[in-house]
């Protein structure tokens, strides 16, 4: 069996007094999508928060790529190859589109060092970036905004992404882009961690699926076999895919 | 970490674009220095008088520009509130007194480039020693109290009363003279107007600050590192960036802006004193409140409004002149309440 490409070990995580994660035990495969799901509070983002080093984990081990990443600042996370597309989006507004990207990209001073080809690419997933290139990110729609968000990810190649529900307030024919441009990337064999409360938009995307309650894993196994099975959807998120076609 | 671009699908080719909004710089806060000046004109009366008084408001505010323009930026980036900035100014016109006074063939010369030569260095040290004060400031006060903006009003006012007292220490407690170099003393005469010539000089710097600050800001990876900071700086670090480097850089830069700006302000007001900083620093608080925090055109437009009303006050109504520049800043902040240019921070 190949070694997961990130394996979180029981992972707990304290923000101020409260304690959120009680002991998470995740792995997510090399080269495939993996979603998280869970009612609200359950956990899923301060999961991605505490494997970016954005909140400490108090216990336990989140090792990528075989190697303790734990204690490591999030520059250094970022470094290692792992790209965050946060629940915020973190789109710089003041910032035009072109120079997001150029941020994104570490090793580019300017629009003219992008990787042509790549950005090509890029445009082809999201045309609007191109349409909108100069102008400020601030005025993108809310479907603009995750579109970049989802850019300034995969401008230069990187091991793992961790996307927090992107599909989060937007229009259905918008999901059915991202849906697309995900399908697109995991050609690419880039391993992704997605985090989703829509289970349509899970559906059809996931691998592997890891379902969080009370800050703990308490479902992990292939998506097919979670969307096949009515009673243990009822049981672990309180619904049936019926209900949400 | 190569890998193979696919080819696109037609679904991932076609998605609905919408229009954007139409981009419109935000000229009212820009519009505010011309119907200032033309307001004050009738009240003034003389047009000589006016163009004397606008431009002696312009020379103040571009001079606490350069003092403010580290103070904002070290706030944006990352919410600092540094009350020490003031002890900047002051050990940059106390160098400016050690400097000049030291080179009396250069400054008594009557020709403007011997003097200008004579005012690089004073800035060069100026710059150097005030910017390398900053880091060990940054160090060993600011340091510890990331995220504590009680303990960090506490902290910064307790490090510029030390350095105060040791400026007292290495120039003494009284104020010392800091005379114009000969060329920039005197006035040009415009018609009927006179315009000081050091004044002339100070928008010039201004000026040129501005325009370096802009294009590093505009034009270069490390501005954009710093615009994003200011903005999200959890997500600059997400990118891979370490914003605390960033952060000291940038403090570093602040404080060698204001040891810059303490030499032009110590030329501008002729004498030194170890209080110098300290005095200018609440009014440079008020400049980077009416630009909005973090903005850098803002706390630009603010200087020159507070020089402006300063001088217009200061020539219409003199005790009006005491406290114009809160009336200023309640009445921006009546506007705006966020500043003339709020920044948008997460």
């Amino acid at each position: 069996m190949t070694t997961p490409l990130l394996q979180l070990e029981g992972v707990h995580t304290h923000i101020g007094a409260y304690h959120i994660l009680h002991g998470v035990d995740l792995e997510v495969p090399r080269g495939e999508l993996t979603v998280l799901l869970g009612r609200n509070g359950a956990g899923k983002t301060t999961t991605l928060r505490t494997i970016m080093g954005l909140w400490r984990a108090s216990s336990g081990r989140i090792r990528f790529q075989g190697e303790d990443i734990g204690a490591c600042p999030t520059p250094e996370i970022a470094l290692r190859g792992i790209a965050s597309v946060p629940e915020n989006m973190g789109i710089f507004s003041d910032l035009t589109v072109c120079e997001n990207m150029v941020l994104a990209a570490r090793a580019a001073r300017r629009a003219q060092d992008l990787d042509p080809k790549r950005l090509d690419w890029i445009f082809g997933l999201f045309p609007a970036l191109r349409r909108f290139w100069q102008h400020p990110a601030g005025l993108l729609s809310g479907g603009q905004k995750q579109m970049l968000a989802v850019a300034r990810a995969i401008i230069e190649p990187r091991h793992l992404m961790l996307v927090d529900e992107p599909s989060k307030g937007l229009a259905p024919a918008i999901i059915q882009n991202l849906i697309a441009a995900f399908r697109e990337l995991k050609q690419t064999d880039t391993t992704i961690l997605l985090v989703e409360q829509n289970f349509n938009f899970a559906r059809q995307l996931g691998d592997r699926v890891a379902v969080m309650d009370g800050g703990r894993i308490v479902h992990a196994g292939a998506m097919a076999d979670l969307a096949e099975d009515e009673a243990l959807q009822h049981k672990l998120l309180g619904l049936s895919l019926a209900s949400h076609q | 970490m190569s890998e193979q671009l696919p080819m696109l699908s037609p679904a991932a080719t076609a998605p609905k674009v919408d229009k954007l909004p139409t981009v419109r710089l935000d000229r009212l806060p820009l519009l505010l220095l011309p119907a200032l000046a033309l307001a004050a004109l009738p009240l003034v009366g003389s047009v000589s008088t006016w163009v004397t008084l606008t431009f002696a408001g312009l020379a103040m505010g571009m001079i606490i520009f350069i003092m403010a323009s580290g103070l904002t930026l070290v706030f944006g980036l990352m919410d600092v509130f540094n009350f020490g900035h003031g002890v900047f100014i002051t050990l940059g016109a106390f160098l400016a007194v050690s400097v000049l006074t030291s080179m009396p063939t250069w400054t008594e010369s009557e020709r403007l480039s011997v003097n200008l030569l004579a005012l690089a260095p004073a800035l060069l040290v100026a710059m150097a020693l005030t910017g390398g004060l900053g880091f060990i400031f940054e160090r060993t006060l600011i340091r510890p109290v990331y995220g504590q903006p009680l303990k960090q009003i506490m902290i910064t006012m307790g490090g510029m009363i030390v350095g105060q007292e040791l400026i007292k220490v290495a120039w003494g407690p009284q104020a010392l003279p800091l005379p114009l170099p000969a060329a920039f003393r005197g006035s040009l005469v415009m018609g009927e107007a006179a315009v000081e010539k050091y004044r002339l000089i100070a928008v010039a710097l201004g000026l040129l600050v501005f325009a370096a600050m802009s294009w590093v800001l505009g034009r270069t990876k490390i501005g954009l590192l710093i615009r994003a900071g200011v903005q999200d700086r959890e997500m600059v670090e997400s990118l891979g960036y370490r914003i605390r480097r960033l952060f000291v850089g940038v403090f570093v830069a602040g404080s060698a802006l204001a040891g810059l700006g303490g030499v032009m302000w110590g030329l501008y007001q002729q004498t030194v004193s170890p209080t110098i900083g300290a005095e200018v620093n609440v009014l440079l608080f008020i400049v980077i409140i009416i630009g909005g925090l973090g903005s850098v055109g803002g706390c630009f437009i603010g200087a020159l409004l507070v020089g402006l009303v300063g001088n217009y006050a200061g020539f219409l109504a003199p005790k009006v002149a005491l406290f114009s520049d809160i009336l200023l800043m309640v009445a921006v902040l009546s506007w705006r309440p966020q500043g003339l240019y709020p920044v948008v921070k997460r």
